[in-house]
């Protein structure tokens, strides 16, 4: 699969075997900017919880996944904001999620 | 049991932060949250280096927890409230270690810290010190703290709920998708375990579910409300969340946390396991 849905090559994660690992990897931004504190919720097709983290100082975040579609639900003083991402194979998946 | 004597809410603990004779804790895995910021007047206990004996695979004995919580300046008399992160693991953990201990002026911070940063409450980074104590702890309860040959044992006859994620349960995982996988030998379940992941008993912000809520969650999974019940996880903390779900919040009567969880029964010799979802048959 090639084209707009194509994992970003542009992240580059040490130790970790991008072509066997499905990794999905993003930002929070509130307002243009990224933010950092928020709460991110991996929930699969079904809508079921997977995993949550927080997001780094700079908004980032990164979840070890299988293929397949997911939402990814960001919780933040804020506000909240999801994003679906269809991770169709191993690789980076980039996603950004605007809180709101 | 009534849920205004096991948890607070957010709003109760920032108008009762300086009240006397209570004290709040943060416990963490991640114990550089609370540097980064705490609940003003929390102190903080770390699950892993204060609450584990660092030798033996175990607890704290009785003695070495009187020390911390004289070492933290907690007495007998205060009334103690945890919270902390990944949704009140370790504060749930702490919960049923305190009240292992027989400590039983203990509540839980309502979703803990997200719940808390989630309202835009106030965290600093001062030093707290708190005059030591002589704290004085009892014996441990073991009517809710589950060894392996009781859950040996407990197979096909009490109930028994693992909290993991489907993933751990069937045996492809053998930890969280997002933590490091370690220590069991095997993957899989305990035979005749139902699957009730912990987070269903959590909203998003990281408050519990109703109680209505909750009975029909675990009725659904297939709890049978007349017989006893053992919850497990992989190291014991996501089983405290449950724990304290069924015995806190429902009021389940007979209900242990089996803490050694699938770390140990994963690595036994000659125990039964089971792959798979547990519903194919």
């Amino acid at each position: 699969m090639s084209g707009c849905g194509a994992p970003d090559q542009s992240v580059v994660l040490e130790g970790v075997d991008t072509t066997t690992e499905t990794v999905l990897s993003g930002k929070v931004f509130a307002e243009g900017a990224p933010v950092g504190g928020a709460y991110v919720r991996l929930l699969d097709s079904t809508g079921e919880f997977t995993a949550e983290v927080v997001s780094s100082p700079e908004g980032d975040f990164r979840f070890y996944a299988a293929p397949g579609d997911w939402t990814i639900r960001a919780l933040h003083r804020s506000g909240n904001g999801q994003a679906l991402v269809s991770a169709q194979g191993p690789g980076v998946h980039a996603v950004e999620v605007a809180v709101a | 049991m009534s849920r205004e004597n096991v948890l607070v809410s957010a709003a109760w603990s920032e108008e009762n932060l300086e009240a006397p004779g209570v004290v709040f804790v943060e416990v963490d895995e991640d114990t550089t949250a609370y540097e980064g910021g705490h609940i003003p007047g929390a102190v903080r206990i770390d699950w892993k280096t204060e609450l584990q004996d660092q030798v033996r695979r175990d607890f704290v004995d009785r003695a070495g927890f009187e020390a911390l919580l004289s070492a933290k300046g907690i007495s007998n008399d205060d009334t103690v409230i945890l919270y902390g992160g990944n949704n009140n693991w370790f504060a749930a953990y702490a919960y049923w270690y305190f009240k292992l201990y027989g400590h039983d002026a203990v509540k839980l911070l309502d979703g803990g810290r997200k719940k808390w940063e989630l309202d835009g409450r106030p965290l600093d980074k001062d030093v707290v010190e708190r005059a030591a104590t002589s704290y004085s702890a009892k014996d441990q309860d073991l009517s809710i703290r589950a060894f392996r040959d009781e859950v040996v044992a407990a197979i096909g006859t009490k109930n028994l709920v693992d909290v993991r994620s489907p993933d751990e349960f069937s045996g492809k995982l053998l930890a969280p998708a997002h933590l490091p996988q370690e220590q069991a030998q095997r993957g899989g379940h305990i035979p005749s375990a139902i699957n009730v992941p912990w987070s269903k008993a959590a909203n998003e912000d990281g408050t519990f579910r109703s109680d209505e809520e909750l009975k029909a969650i675990y009725g659904d999974a297939g709890l049978d409300g007349s017989k006893n019940t053992i919850a497990y996880c992989r190291i014991g903390e996501r089983s405290s969340h449950t724990w304290f779900a069924l015995h806190e919040l429902l009021g389940h009567e007979d209900v242990k946390n089996y803490d050694g969880s699938w770390t140990e029964y994963g690595s036994l010799v000659g125990v039964p396991v089971e792959l798979g979802s547990g519903k194919e048959g």
